[in-house]
């Protein structure tokens, strides 16, 4: 008799589930991570029949690793090779270039702006033959497996409004970021670890901050929040018990706790104390998963060798690029990583040179690594930062220094894995590298393409909060077939 | 009277139709067909959800020339064909708008297939015998000024004032009875955490159990009333509607110091500032004639928003941002209504054109401010601001605390003396100036005059507290209602437009809109209705019949059990230890927290770089006084659905996850307050079983079953053996937290006495509002 009391409740519970969608659909993708078949029931929204927790169509990735260069990168230096820019050093940027092109307060005042051309040289690599400069070495020996977007595009010229734009799709607003999305849609392939991950690291150059905005779940349930893994002993927040409990001890507590609540439940019949039991059981194996998939120290040699000596000490871009590849190895949906410090506005040359130190070896250490095992089919790792850089210099222009200010019409990042075309360069630019002359990538394009890849109709996952459907591509967005393999 | 003929057919008829509305989001499963059909109530979540996007107020979107939202625009014969009509009304099959929607053909059939909407059959079904019953019209309901309604028939000796019988009336259409009241200590626990947001003392909960007097539940809320500690708990939510913070947002997110106006919102709380006065003074303080430093004071609430640091952005672009910001939380705020929807374009379900919107935004623009004022450190309260002095503090504004004699620079509004002129923002940008607008409102909730009310902010304060305005009660109201019941009688409490819920008690929800105004927006009347009715003071145990028919709850036939807020999981921790520092109001503090968290997202500028974490009594402040930097808000709070306060937010979600069950765990508060418990606890040298009937009636607030006695005993016992064989890991535990050790303490009994004050920190029933 009991036993079928519980066993309805237990059916109860999982309606309850149900009913709770809307409060938040997301609370089907918290039950996922309880009762992984939960999706087979019908949670369907009547007004677009979107099944939650599986793709709209096959998938070609099943995982994103996005290694965000947040500051902004500069393009000339990296990936979009302008020789001409060199040989007009000094003279002044077109007015019929420029057009009627917004500039920053740092150098809308400037009297004049002075080409300036990259301090490295450039090569081409593989049998694509893809330009990339001298210092990105390694990204260049893997060539072959990536594919450069030179022609990125997006609406927002400050560094705060547009990486709030290049995670959330939209420049202000408390909008649920790329990784939100994806574990609202796709919900979690691991039960002992969260669906969206963040890693953060800071390099050497001018840094500008990153803010929990970009990784916030915005109206989504909280439970689609990126969590933030750090490099000190508790690698996720709270993790840890105290010093004085065991392992024996934790589970001693639990056993007891679990009776106690089932005493509560008896009482007062509310199926959420059930849910909390499960919360605290999934919370007692985070604590054994999660330390054990973060111990970067018993990687083989090879596999260090690979990232570079960095990689072993915590907190580094090399260490997270290597955790990262163990986080999505075991099923994280979404592995996003920031990296500080690519804000050149003076003095590019020297900083930017040391940043492509900090990760020019361990992005295409990630990269080849993935190959290796057989995951990268099925991994998207996306490369780059907010915009671009401008074609003239900000401030004192000397043979060895200068620095660019914001550019938001035309950047490059890479693609890689995931059924993004290998070996391929998309888009062109203008010889001033100022314009998109041939396939523009709109930030809105870019995040419907990598839903796609994800399986996913950017369209169709929306979320209906104060009376709107929102999706991550707001009103626009299109997929863009030449990315695809 | 006109009120009642919308309503009387629903009254007999919701028993079989909430699900059409109720459950936009879920599945429609109710597919049961009412006798007559209601446009507000039935068919306009239809067409809002599926049609208007294209045929609706968005006059720039509007396809076909279409509109399906009026019935002008409905009937009107087609411009190309001039025989036809998208509606006629009693005949369905003559109405383009329903055939459409039934024919084979996909490339005729709407909504389109490239929308991806469908309707329902069930949804079709209802619009045919809509238009089959005449295609009746009706106003939004949100836009007709509440009337009260009489009493429902009700079980008289269940209900005790009036929502009851409101309440009764819907559970009975369901087939649903009132539970019984409450056990004294789950209702003392529940009033308690209610009304000030700390469990009851021992002391309470012993007085309370002994006093058989029939006012003795009253006599507590009273006294719960009159606690200084109301103002906190009724401030909290109102700190996330107003988006307050002590940073700026932003990346470099510098310090900001608007905690002198938190402390007014709880003083006015405290005081029972009408909700009248505590609206008009937030928005129009600077305003009114002879306005005091307090009324000033006040208006810090619309310059709560996120102010931008970033040297490099254009001035004007951050300012409009600002304006924009207030705009939208006017709207939600006070009209649960989505303004941020027409700053690009006419609404596209409710009547809130683009010209609306920018009028209303002209009554926010008028501000002496800068986008960028400075970067980092420049300021701490932008221009305009006011000063704070010791001398003030000694006199008008007694309420702030402030700490020490240095003056304190707080934002308040101002208006230029000349007017800065407004304009419709074409697609919402700041430099693309459209036509010229004058101050004004979307008409349809009420028209507003400037004649009546005036042409600057005190106007629309007026305007919003008018007694002919539909919304500002109601939406007040309904979010107090949320509170106590952990759902609103309409359920968004930030939508009352076309998209939002439907109430699920029309009647009631109007019957207190009503009353609340008639009594002078009296906001403690209101909570003491709310809590001494039958409703509230039923069990929370859950009915196994109501958990089939109504798992939501949502007809109240119990009391829903609710997880406490998140400053308030920190506030019970502290409490039920006796360590909570009570102290109202001051500078934000910073108490322990998790190591690096500031310093790795930091752009590396500002005073907030590093987590100075504080010590002594600032770590024991309540929740609602951690410090929070915007763009690394305290993370034990987002974990429990804290906002972040990046914009206005009126709705928290509430969930259950293993980060949490992490908090719990793991948190240096939750092992230190277990630990200072168990040491005076130990001190008393009472016997095991009454010592940890202590501890649980301290947290859990009601005495321990013997059965739960008997599991804390064994776990005590067992963990009291495990520390005699390994004194060294006890010697670690009880080294958590600053608070002062007691070297007496630390043997094998007190840390394992903390071993389970820590195990009932952690049972389900602690951190529930039961």
């Amino acid at each position: 008799m009991e036993n079928e009391f519980l066993k309805n409740q237990f059916n109860i519970t999982r309606r309850h589930f149900f009913g709770k969608a809307a409060a938040g659909i997301g609370g089907l993708a918290l039950g996922s991570l309880l009762v992984p078949d939960l999706w087979k029931g019908d949670g369907t929204d009547p007004a677009g029949s979107l099944p939650l927790g599986m793709a709209h169509y096959a998938p070609k990735a099943k995982r994103i690793i996005y290694l965000c260069q947040n500051g902004a990168p500069s393009q000339y230096e990296s990936f979009d090779y302008k020789p001409m820019l060199n040989q007009r050093a000094g003279e002044d940027l077109p007015a019929s270039i420029r057009g009627n092109q917004r500039l920053t307060g740092m150098t809308a005042n400037q009297e004049k702006f002075p080409l300036v051309g990259s301090f490295y040289g450039f090569k081409q690599y593989g049998q694509s033959g893809t330009y990339i400069s001298d210092i990105f070495p390694n990204i260049g020996s893997i060539a072959d497996d990536i594919c450069v977007i030179r022609t990125m595009s997006t609406d927002a010229i400050n560094h705060d409004p547009a990486l709030t734009f290049l995670q959330t799709g939209a420049q202000v607003g408390n909008r649920p970021s790329m990784g939100a999305w994806m574990s609202y849609g796709l919900g979690s392939e691991n039960k002992n670890l969260p669906a969206f991950c963040v890693l953060l690291s800071r390099g050497r150059g001018n840094g500008q901050g990153v803010y929990s905005k970009l990784w916030t779940n915005g109206f989504l349930d909280s439970t689609h929040q990126g969590v933030v893994f750090s490099s000190s002993e508790d690698p996720i927040l709270y993790l840890n018990d105290s010093d004085g409990i065991d392992k024996q001890a934790r589970r001693r507590m639990l056993d007891e706790l679990a009776e106690l609540n089932q005493l509560g439940f008896q009482e007062n019949g509310d199926p959420e104390v059930e849910a909390k039991v499960q919360q605290y059981e999934m919370a007692y194996r985070m604590q054994t998963a999660v330390p054990e998939l973060t111990d970067l120290s018993k990687e083989p040699d090879h596999i260090i060798k690979m990232y570079g000596p960095d990689c072993l000490v915590p907190g580094t871009y090399a260490a997270n690029a290597l955790l990262a590849r163990k986080l999505s190895e075991s099923g994280v949906r979404f592995v996003q990583l920031y990296h500080q410090g690519w804000d050149s506005h003076g003095n590019l040359p020297k900083e930017m040179a040391m940043q492509a130190q900090d990760v020019d070896r361990s992005s295409a250490a990630l990269i080849t690594d993935l190959k290796q095992r057989g995951l990268l089919d099925e991994t998207l790792v996306i490369w780059g930062g907010e915009f671009g850089r401008t074609n003239y210099c900000q401030g004192t222009f000397t043979v060895d220094t200068y620095g660019r200010d914001h550019h938001p019409r035309a950047y490059s990042i890479f693609m890689a894995g995931g059924g993004v075309k290998a070996g391929s360069v998309y888009g062109e630019t203008d010889e001033f590298g100022y314009n998109v002359i041939k396939d523009p990538v709109h930030i809105h394009d870019f995040h419907a393409t990598v839903q796609h890849l994800m399986g996913l109709n950017h369209e169709q996952l929306t979320y209906k909060h104060l009376g709107r459907r929102y999706r991550l591509t707001d009103v626009s967005g299109k997929v863009l077939p030449g990315l695809l393999a | 009277m006109r009120y009642l003929k919308i309503f009387v057919p629903i009254a007999f008829l919701a028993c079989m139709l909430y699900v059409a509305w109720s459950c936009s989001d879920a599945q429609a499963s109710d597919t049961s067909m009412p006798d007559v059909v209601d446009y507000n109530f039935h068919i306009r979540p239809i067409l809002s959800d599926r049609c208007f996007k294209c045929h609706g107020p968005d006059a720039n979107k509007r396809q076909a020339n279409l509109r399906l939202d009026t019935p002008e625009g409905a009937f009107a014969a087609f411009k190309d064909n001039t025989k036809a009509h998208a509606i006629v009304p009693g005949d369905p099959y003559a109405s383009d708008a329903f055939t459409r929607l039934i024919t084979k053909d996909t490339s005729e059939r709407m909504p389109p297939m490239k929308s991806n909407l469908t309707l329902s059959q069930h949804e079709i079904d209802l619009i045919e015998k809509w238009i089959e019953q005449g295609a009746n019209y009706k106003p939004h309901w949100a836009f007709i000024k509440p009337l009260k309604s009489e009493l429902p028939e009700a079980d008289a000796d269940w209900a005790r004032n009036e929502i009851d019988y409101f309440v009764y009336e819907k559970m009975a259409e369901k087939g649903l009875k009132p539970s019984k009241e409450s056990d004294k200590e789950r209702l003392l626990k529940r009033v308690c955490l209610d009304l000030i947001g700390l469990p009851p003392t021992l002391e309470m909960q012993d007085r309370f159990l002994k006093d058989t007097s029939p006012n003795a539940y009253e006599k507590i809320v009273n006294e719960l009333l009159a606690n200084p500690h109301y103002g906190e708990k009724m401030a909290t939510p109102w700190l996330d509607v107003a988006r307050y913070a002590d940073s700026h947002g932003y990346q470099d997110d510098g310090l900001r110091t608007m905690w002198p106006w938190r402390d007014w919102v709880i003083h006015a709380f405290n005081a029972n500032y009408s909700y009248a006065k505590f609206v008009k003074w937030q928005l129009a303080g600077d305003l009114i004639p002879g306005a005091n430093k307090e009324m000033l004071l006040a208006t810090g609430f619309n310059r709560n928003h996120k102010i931008t640091q970033e040297g490099g952005v254009i001035d004007e672009e951050y300012r409009v941002e600002y304006v924009n910001d207030r705009t939208s939380t006017f709207g939600k705020a006070f009209l649960a209504l989505t303004f941020e929807c027409s700053k690009c374009h006419d609404h596209k379900y409710d009547p809130i054109s683009q010209k609306d919107y920018y009028s209303t935004f002209a009554f926010f623009n008028q501000v002496p401010e800068k986008g960028l004022f400075g970067t980092i450190d420049a300021s701490f309260a932008d221009p305009p601001n006011m000063r704070i002095t010791t001398q003030d503090v000694k006199k008008l504004l007694n309420f702030i605390n402030k700490r020490d004699t240095s003056a304190v620079d707080v934002m308040v509004m101002k208006d230029s003396v000349n007017m800065r002129k407004a304009y419709v923002l074409t697609r919402g940008n700041y430099d693309m100036h459209g036509a010229e607008v004058g101050v004004g409102i979307p008409k349809s909730i009420l028209p507003y005059s400037q004649q009546k009310y005036g042409g600057d902010r005190l106007g629309l304060a007026n305007w919003l507290v008018d007694d002919a305005n539909p919304l500002t009660s109601r939406v007040f109201v309904n979010r107090i209602w949320a509170q106590f019941f952990g759902r609103g009688l309409v359920k968004t409490l930030g939508d009352f437009g076309m998209q939002g819920e439907l109430p699920t008690h029309p009647k009631l929800l109007d019957w207190l809109a009503v009353d609340f105004k008639a009594h002078h927006w009296n906001i403690k009347r209101l909570v003491k209705q709310i809590v001494l009715s039958a409703t509230y003071r039923q069990s929370s145990d859950v009915p196994a019949a109501a958990l089939k028919s109504d798992p939501e709850n949502i007809y109240l036939s119990h009391s829903s059990r609710m997880r406490i807020p998140a400053e308030q999981v920190r506030d019970h921790v502290l409490a039920s230890a006796e360590i909570l520092n009570e102290e109202i109001g001051g500078p934000s503090v910073k108490p322990y927290q998790p190591k690096g968290i500031w310093e790795i997202a930091s752009s590396g500028r500002g005073s907030l770089m590093n987590y100075i974490q504080d010590h002594n009594q600032d770590l024991y402040r309540r929740g609602m006084y951690v410090f929070i930097k915007r763009t690394v808000p305290p993370p034990s709070m987002l974990i429990f659905d804290a906002s972040n306060r990046d914009q206005c937010e009126v709705q928290r979600g509430r969930t259950n996850t293993p980060l949490q069950a992490l908090v719990m765990m793991n948190d240096p508060h939750v092992m230190e307050s277990s630990r200072v418990l168990a040491s005076h606890l130990s001190k008393e040298n009472g016997k095991l079983e009454s010592v940890l009937e202590k501890a649980f009636r301290k947290i859990i607030c009601r005495k321990p079953k013997a059965k739960e006695i008997e599991i804390l005993t064994r776990y005590f016992e067992k963990e009291q053996a495990n520390f005699k064989n390994n004194p060294a890991k006890m010697d670690k535990l009880m080294k958590i937290g600053e608070y002062k050790k007691d070297p007496g303490a630390i043997r094998a009994y007190t840390a394992a006495l903390m071993q389970t004050i820590q195990l009932i920190f952690n049972m389900e029933e602690a951190l529930i509002r039961v």
